[in-house]
């Protein structure tokens, strides 16, 4: 039998686990940690320069790979510094074990140096939390923990290892199985509804699938197309869910909601069947509720029994894996053609498509990602910023792949961009990484460039620099008549300099004929690579329903 | 409309602070909560009595649920079950007033558990109802202190095990 101490039991687990990087940052706490990592082979650790960084890193290679991200973080500032990217992979049901230090057993709730109660402070943003109390535990708690992370619907689970527990050791046998009486994740009942499913497919005139980040998380981008093609329904893919049918294909609708496609709107408002496959019914989606699918049967596909009717009424309630869901949807239903309905849905795609207009003055933010898309062909990964980059990219970038656009949906967060960008780009060296940003979110995390310099990823940072925080300004601009209060982003950087004194490559363009070649001369570097895109600074998200309207009730479009 | 749900949870750390915390952040009303262990040691069994419409318990329902620790969960409120409540009352006794009020706990089946020089300290167990009839008839001589446990609840006959069906 092997005697280990703890800090060598959470490394062998996590080699058990099959994990091969981890993000994070050392301190007191978690020095026996440290210490078991180094000269460690199997496990890559990346050091990043902020906790948050760390996080947001784990958090994208999760999202990119499927797999569980994993954090390590000291105790106290460590710990809590990882708050908003715990929250931020809950809301989005991400995958990620975060691993904190934690005071010694002893100091525990006396206010000791660097502490902090992170299992109380993140309860309502993990799944689940664990504060090691003994030695015997930690195999189990981390073979739990992983379980928990990984199954059912994903989210974080946070192990928090007191210093003491890290030093102590113990015999270490990694448990072959996990015994959680409470935890229920699989369920059947499903048949019943299922045949109610079918015959709600088989008779709908004007089906819309609504499908979201669900199918991405349960691998079930096949069964979608499939199911879209034989049923032959327009298909409407959430922020969540872009990439998990192809934004090329005929029947892709685009993203639903605020800042959705016009014709998704009006699809899902004259439908008369929502199929909902791995969606939430967000409020960014849902607009205001009694107007949204006002005539429509719904459909509703989740792993989580909560989601159900949680905002919307379902109709047809399907509690279960979405994956073989569709797998026995599709089996089941009828091939159909709804001629008349794809033709209406073409006429307002035609009628009202996304556009913008691209003069020879200034770069439309617009082209620059309509520039990154047809250069990358839709195949590059994608991980934006939060704001108008985020919805632009959502819109313009044409996805043909589902875990290649890596955005920080429910939580909103800015800083989320940048660092996962570089556990996407650690998770796939050889792809084309971009960052779509905006210069006020760029800022928030920016001190990552390091990280990425110093493990030599080629990730290119496409900043979309308006001098405003721009959503911000565009809510202020249309519901608080123009009072641009502090959103005006004045002075600094200088990003090509900022880059630079990072190590990495900058260049500004400034001019619309500049943006192609700026983006040929990044692809074709072989490092980090930054271009500042001055662009349009009072330019706008269009359609856009304000916030609690009817979402075919959309502003703005210009030429509509 | 108020429900009343019997929890069997894991005796996990953190078990009880999660459930109010769900409570808590999601906007449910908490009536009450009651907890205590059952005949396995490692298994508790918390009765929560909770107010809101068919959706917002629905709702809370399924969110208990997720919980890890969560064993099993029913919503008894349309069940035959057995409730009590056990409530301690300080009530200002005077010479003059106390015949009367041992009169009231006569009547009620409560017990006098303390005597002091001008106070007397009641035990009364019984559903929420009479709990609250007894609270209303003391109230006139003056309630110092009222301490309610929360109401726990058992479903009659053999329908509700702990740790199964
Ligand atoms: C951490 C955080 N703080 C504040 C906000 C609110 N917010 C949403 S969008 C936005 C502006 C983003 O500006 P920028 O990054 O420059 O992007 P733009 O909208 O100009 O493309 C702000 C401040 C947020 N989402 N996240």
């Amino acid at each position: 039998m092997r005697t280990l101490n703890g800090a060598q039991i959470v490394v062998e687990s996590l080699k058990a686990e099959g994990v091969e990087v981890i993000f994070g940052y050392p301190g007191g706490a978690v020095l026996s940690l440290y210490d078991a990592l180094y000269g460690e082979e199997e496990i890559k650790h990346i050091l990043t320069r902020h906790e948050q960084g760390a996080v947001h890193a784990a958090d994208g290679y999760a999202r990119a790979t499927g797999k569980c991200g994993v954090v390590f973080a000291t105790s106290g500032p460590g710990a809590t510094n990882l708050v908003t990217g715990i929250a931020n992979a809950y809301m989005d049901s991400v995958p990620l074990v975060a691993i904190t230090g934690q005071v010694a057993s002893g100091l525990i709730g006396k206010d000791s140096f660097q502490e902090a109660d992170i299992t109380g402070i993140t309860q309502p943003i993990t799944k689940y939390s664990y504060l090691v109390k003994d030695v015997k535990d930690l195999a189990r708690i981390m073979r739990e923990a992983f379980h928990i992370a990984t199954t059912g619907r994903p989210g974080p689970v946070v192990v928090d290892l007191p210093k003491d527990i890290a030093a102590a050791e113990t015999e270490f046998i990694y448990p072959p199985e996990v015994n959680l009486p409470g935890y229920k994740y699989i369920y059947n009942g499903i048949t019943a509804n299922l045949t109610q499913a079918v015959k709600a497919v088989n008779q709908a005139e004007r089906p819309v699938i609504y499908a979201g980040g669900g199918i991405i998380a349960a691998g079930a981008h096949e069964e979608l197309i499939a199911f879209a093609e034989k049923i032959n329904a327009p298909v409407t893919t959430t922020l969540m869910g872009k990439g998990a049918f192809p934004d090329v294909h005929p029947l892709a609708l685009g993203m639903p909601g605020m800042h959705g496609t016009a014709y998704a709107n009006y699809a899902i408002t004259d439908s008369d069947l929502v199929i909902g496959l791995g969606v939430r019914f967000d409020d960014r989606v849902t607009g205001r509720l009694d107007m949204f699918a006002p005539n429509a049967t719904i459909i509703h596909v989740d792993i989580d029994p909560a989601e159900i009717s949680k905002n919307i009424r379902a109709d047809i309630p399907l509690v279960g894996n979405v994956r073989e869901v569709l797998a026995d949807l599709l089996k089941e239903v009828e091939p159909r053609q709804h001629q008349a309905w794809l033709d209406k849905v073409e006429q307002w795609r035609r009628n009202h498509p996304l556009n913008y207009d691209q003069d020879n003055e200034v770069i439309k933010p617009q082209y620059v990602v309509e520039q990154i898309c047809d250069i990358t062909r839709g195949e590059a990964f994608i991980a934006t910023e939060v704001g108008q980059n985020q919805m632009w990219a959502a819109q313009f970038y044409q996805c043909k792949y589902p875990r290649r656009f890596i955005s920080s949906g429910g939580l909103g967060t800015m800083g989320f961009g940048l660092p996962a960008a570089i556990g996407v780009q650690l998770a796939h060296p050889d792809s084309v990484v971009f960052n779509i940003a905006g210069d006020g979110s760029i800022q928030m995390n920016s001190q990552e460039f390091a990280t990425a310099v110093q493990y030599g990823l080629p990730i290119k940072v496409a900043i979309l620099n308006n001098h405003y925080l721009g959503m911000v300004r565009q809510w202020q601009e249309l519901f608080y008549d123009r009072r641009y209060s502090y959103t005006h982003m004045e002075g600094g950087p200088d990003f090509v300099k900022l880059a630079e004194a990072y190590g990495a490559q900058g260049m500004r363009v400034e001019r619309p004929e500049d943006v192609r070649p700026a983006l040929e001369r990044a692809m074709a570097a072989p490092g980090t690579f930054v271009i500042e895109f001055i662009v349009d600074e009072e330019e706008n998200v269009f359609p856009m329903v304000p916030a609690g309207g009817a979402i075919n009730k959309m502003l703005g479009g210009g030429k509509r | 409309m108020k429900h009343t749900l019997a929890v069997l949870v894991e005796n996990r750390p953190g078990v009880l602070t999660r459930i109010a915390g769900l409570f808590a952040r999601r906007g449910y009303n908490i009536e009450s909560l009651a907890v205590g262990h059952t005949e396995d040691p490692e298994i508790s069994r918390i009765t929560i009595v909770v107010d809101g419409d068919d959706r917002v318990i629905e709702q809370v329902t399924k969110q208990l649920h997720k919980l890890v620790e969560v064993i099993k969960l029913s919503d008894i409120t349309q069940d035959q079950f057995v409730d009590r409540e056990l409530v301690l009352v300080k009530v200002n006794a005077d010479p003059n007033t106390r015949a009367e009020i041992m009169q009231i706990v006569d009547i009620f089946r409560a017990r006098i558990v303390d005597i002091g020089r001008d106070s007397l300290i009641i035990e009364a167990t019984g559903d929420s109802g009479k709990i609250s009839a007894i609270e209303t008839s003391l109230r006139p001589f003056g309630l110092r202190e009222v301490v309610r446990t929360g109401k726990i609840a058992m479903v009659r006959g053999a329908k509700f095990k702990n740790g199964q069906g």
